[in-house]
């Protein structure tokens, strides 16, 4: 198995520098740097940015990790600007904007564009969510691009062959067991779908992030370029949600994947008809006993539902079944109060979240409807300026048309403020959509649990009823006077396997032990990162929707004054000036 | 909900324009006139049921009885005062009625009350601050008798249903012209039209100006929509969060709190101003649409009057033409019996009195058809101008409204965002000391 020894080593090492990173990184309160970056780019329009924007903006890519350290840091040679913009942010930090909008919409210069190399290539910041990552002291940067088709190499009979589609995985590491920078690689989404899983089996009890889902729909549907790009859209959030993962970013499965030339060296997931067969196979040579039915010890820490032996996958189904109806209590349970009171309240939170998540959408969806009829209000009082000024053009008319074209022009501009405040607002409650799908992660990691205690319990389960069976056997033995052959040898057998049983039993609950470990600390960083990534969120959407509101009050206010300042003021009536100023 | 919404008064743009003193009170010299229609109330039951008006008036005018007054009218009071000003005063642009409506009356709902009762009052006080129509004997009939008058009255007029027919001598006439003219008219496939090309360009004008408003009030009424889904939309989101936050607990349970509490808070101020933007914007507009359809059935009322006075003089001109004829033919003939000479009468139009006289009738009624005609284009010349002006101005009025308000919901926004940095900040702090407490 992959990673497990010096895991928690690494684990521990990672998690020191990681939180001494995450203290400092604080105490500098990021958030209106995170919100000047992001502004920019929406400043600069949503896609195609020639300045290549600022890296926070893009998913969970280390580079923003490392250019945000730079701001705090001179100890990393990437960045040339690192001081100028540690500075200017210094500077922002100090004085108290006079408003947010001003502070939010001054354009943030500086460490974008050469620490980022990612520059065009990053993924659109209309696809990603607004995060601060954990900071790393070595970096891992993913980006996925340029999708091409491919065909199915010839060997089949049918002609012509199915296509797929590959995508370039470019990667930019200083990660030392990578030996070298700058990789690229062709990767179809099997091997991605590979990778996961494989993840998943060697990783168990971590928080895995989900992977992007296989769709099962029609190839037409798979050509189609914006199914694609969403795909490679969700593959670069992947990837890079794996990079930012303490130890999965350190993990062969991931290193290969990502550098390994040619096909991806990962062994494919055969899918479970095949390995139910080949477990039906095994299987009458298990019953006659030429195959062995206690499970050997290395596989003994793997999850029984690889399906490959049908016997271990009964007994621990038997297990599971006693366990709940048997009135019994088994020998290993699930013993820690704290475990399922978080497992409770998790539940509640995912609801919560799922919630929330939704009701974030519809709120999107419904400032987004407002910002666009203002646009056509706009637009409709434009064009009524416009007759006016042809047709007849009396001064009433003309004094009208300048009414009319302010308003137009004031409720286009506000229509775009709207919008793009909405573009804005989207990005940070993403963050809501993020951990609801990270709620999958948690599930998959405390199922790991539950498995491997199930094949602990089974195990000594086993190792009971074969303790008892020697045991019987020897009451047997001794009550006959000569020596039964046959008895003695299947004493002897048995004997061998309850060695190995109880060594089984033992590797089983070392893994158990293991992965509640891992359950605990990933869940003390998952909440960490939650709170954390959650209250960025908040004021991030916060500061938002200040900065855009203050804007759009500028906007009417300032047609309220030109109003005022004589242009509808010379009226028809000497005393009617009074009708248009606003009160 | 409704009675909260700041009430930008309705009369206020027209009162300006007929005084030059201050809203408060005008001096005693200028004639004034002020109607408010308020208190609506539902009377009768089941099918029967309506809704009844008080129409309060202020008022210094001589003709009027005393110089205040109320009433109670229901619509179909208003639609009577309505039907017969358009009768009466063809080539004046009438203040428009807000919509009838045979559904939405069963219903009745609060707003619907409330939107045709401002309606009603703008109707009434644009009529008063009319030059001409401000005179109407039927407006102050409206405006000052007492029920049981007021509904002999209807019933009188309803039977005898003078106004829903032309003056019968006309009629007449008008029927035997019919058959003379026929042929001529006949060889025409148009019907006959002005071709004056001043008015060609004011109808494109008015029909124009049409489609823009209502697109205008298209728009407004979806904005009105859409920031009322907007309201609701802030109302469950701040629920969902402050779930969410006592889920979470701690500092960040409180900041979602606070955000779920503010987002309530915009909800409430949202839903309100929709109202208000529909009661100010949207309706308003919308009367202006109305208004350039009662242009609209002056034009109608126009090409009417243009298409009689020109049949009219054409059948005079037959008859003269015939008459020449036998002149020339039978010169003995043409006597007494050809020429002629009725005892006439009709309508003078303008005093609308009845007198008699000795004359040709058909020449008499040419004669006042061509006067009615040229009548009705002066005036319509002089209420466009009258209308471009009061245009301006109301719409002015109105643009400057929203934009203030549009500044104050977003100034209101960012207040109320801006509110939870602070403890936003303090969140964010304690959060981290917990963080550098744990071990």
């Amino acid at each position: 198995m992959m990673g497990s020894e010096d895991d928690e080593a690494q684990q521990a090492r990672l998690f020191t520098s990681t939180d001494a990173m995450e203290s400092l990184v604080l105490d500098q309160s990021p958030h209106p740097f995170l919100s000047n970056s992001d502004y920019r780019s929406a400043m600069s329009g949503s896609t195609a940015l020639d300045e290549s924007h600022h890296p926070l903006s893009s998913p969970r890519h280390d580079s923003s990790q490392k250019s945000f350290k730079d701001s705090y840091r001179k100890s990393f040679q990437d960045s040339s600007n690192s001081s100028s913009s540690r500075k200017s942010f210094r500077e922002a930090d100090l004085v108290e904007p006079p408003s947010y909008a001003d502070a939010i919409f001054t354009p943030y210069m500086g460490e974008a564009s050469s620490v980022n190399g990612n520059g065009r290539e990053v993924g659109n910041s209309s696809s990603s969510s607004l995060q601060s990552f954990p900071v790393y002291s070595d970096t891992l940067i993913i980006t996925v691009t340029q999708p091409q088709k491919s065909q199915e190499s010839g060997g089949s009979i049918v002609p012509g062959g199915s296509s797929y589609v590959t995508y370039l995985i470019t990667t930019r590491t200083n990660i030392p067991e990578y030996r070298g920078t700058d990789f690229n690689v062709r990767r179809r989404f099997r091997d991605v779908v590979t990778l996961g899983d494989r993840l998943a089996d060697a990783y168990r009890g971590y928080f895995i992030p989900p992977r992007p889902d296989k769709s099962i729909v029609e190839s037409q549907v798979m050509q189609k370029a914006e199914f694609i790009e969403q795909r490679r859209v969700a593959l670069e959030k992947y990837l890079s949600r794996l990079a930012a993962h303490p130890v999965l970013r350190r993990s062969n499965e991931l290193r290969l994947f990502l550098q390994f030339q040619g096909k991806l060296p990962l062994t494919p997931t055969t899918d479970m008809a095949s390995r139910m067969l080949d477990g039906a196979v095994n299987l009458p040579r298990q019953l006659f006993g030429e195959s062995s039915t206690v499970v050997p010890p290395q596989e003994a820490s793997q999850p029984a539902k690889g399906g490959r032996d049908l016997v271990r996958l009964f007994k621990e189904l038997k297990q599971s079944v006693t366990n709940d109806w048997g009135g019994v209590k088994p020998a290993v349970f699930e013993e820690d109060k704290a475990f399922l009171e978080k497992k409770e309240k998790l539940q509640d939170l995912e609801k919560q979240l799922g919630d929330a998540s939704q009701q974030a959408e519809i709120l999107v969806k419904a400032q987004q409807d407002v910002g666009e009829v203002m646009g056509e209000l706009g637009l409709a009082f434009i064009k009524i300026a416009k007759f006016e000024t042809e047709e007849m053009g009396t001064n009433p008319q003309r004094i009208h048309a300048n009414d009319a074209k302010r308003i137009g022009t004031a409720a286009v501009k506000a229509s775009r403020f709207y919008r793009e405040a909405n573009a804005q607002s989207v990005k940070h409650l993403d963050q809501l959509h993020e951990y609801l799908g990270l709620m999958q992660a948690l599930h998959a990691a405390y199922a790991d649990r539950s498995n491997a205690l199930l094949t602990v319990q089974t195990l000594m389960t086993d190792l009971q009823a074969n303790n008892l069976k020697v045991e019987k056997l020897n009451v047997a033995a001794s009550k006959f006077f000569g020596v039964d052959k046959n008895r003695n040898r299947k004493i002897e057998e048995l004997k061998e396997a309850v060695k190995v049983n109880e060594e089984a039993r033992d590797c089983a609950q070392q893994e158990y032990d293991r992965i509640k470990e891992r359950n605990r600390t990933e869940l003390e960083r998952f909440e960490k990162d939650r709170r954390r990534d959650f209250l960025n969120m908040i004021r991030g959407f916060v500061m938002t929707q200040v900065g855009y509101a203050e804007k759009i009050a500028n906007v009417w206010t300032k047609v309220g004054e030109e109003a005022s300042n004589g242009l509808s003021g010379k009226s028809l009536e000497a005393s009617s000036s009074g009708s248009s100023t606003p009160n | 909900m409704i009675s909260r919404v700041r009430l930008m008064q309705p009369g206020q743009f027209f009162q300006q324009s007929s005084r030059a003193g201050g809203p408060q009170s005008p001096p005693a010299d200028q004639p004034f006139l002020s109607i408010s229609v308020t208190d609506p109330v539902k009377l009768g039951n089941g099918v029967q049921s309506y809704i009844s008006y008080r129409v309060s008036t202020k008022t210094n005018m001589q003709e009027y009885r005393g110089s205040e007054k109320i009433v109670i009218r229901r619509y179909s009071d208003f639609v009577w005062l309505h039907d017969r000003l358009v009768e009466k005063h063809k080539g004046l642009f009438i203040p428009p009625l807000p919509e009838k409506s045979a559904v939405e009356k069963f219903r009745f709902s609060a707003e619907f009350i409330e939107v045709r009762r401002r309606a009603l009052d703008v109707f009434l006080n644009r009529i008063a601050s009319h030059p001409q129509l401000r005179s109407s004997e039927d407006l102050k009939n409206f405006l000052q008798a007492d029920e049981e008058v007021w509904a002999m009255e209807k019933a009188r007029l309803l039977e005898g249903s003078i106004f829903k027919k032309k003056p019968t001598d006309l009629m007449q006439m008008f029927k035997e012209v019919q058959t003379k003219v026929t042929d001529v008219v006949l060889g025409k496939d148009k019907p006959l039209e002005e071709s004056d090309p001043q008015y060609e360009k004011m109808k494109h004008y008015v029909d124009d100006l049409e489609d823009h408003l209502s697109e205008a009030q298209k728009q407004s009424f979806r904005l009105v929509k859409r920031q009322r889904e907007l309201g609701q939309g802030l109302a469950d989101f701040g629920k969902a969060v402050k779930a969410l936050g006592d889920c979470e607990g701690g500092s960040l349970g409180k900041a979602f709190s606070e955000l779920g509490g503010q987002s309530d808070l915009l909800s409430v101020k949202l839903q309100l101003q929709a109202q208000d933007l529909l009661m100010n914007f949207e309706e308003p507009i919308k009367e202006y649409v109305r208004i350039i359809q009662s242009i609209k059935a002056v034009m109608v009322d126009r090409a009417q009057a243009y298409r009689l006075q020109k049949d009219l003089s054409e059948a005079c001109k037959l008859k003269e033409l015939n008459l020449e004829k036998m002149r020339l033919v039978r010169p003995d003939k043409v006597g007494e019996s050809e020429v002629d000479v009725r005892e006439v009468s009709f309508f003078s139009f303008g005093s609308h009195e009845r007198f008699n006289f000795f004359g040709d009738p058909m020449k008499v009624q040419s004669e006042e058809a061509r006067a009615r005609f040229q009548q009705i284009v002066r005036l319509m010349d002089q209420e466009m101008e009258r209308f471009q002006e009061e245009k301006t101005k109301d719409l002015g009025a109105i643009l400057q409204d929203f934009a203030r308000t549009q500044a104050q919901l977003a100034a209101d926004t960012a207040d109320a965002w801006r509110s939870l940095l602070p403890e936003l900040d303090k969140c964010t702090q304690e959060d981290m000391q917990t963080l550098n407490s744990s071990p």
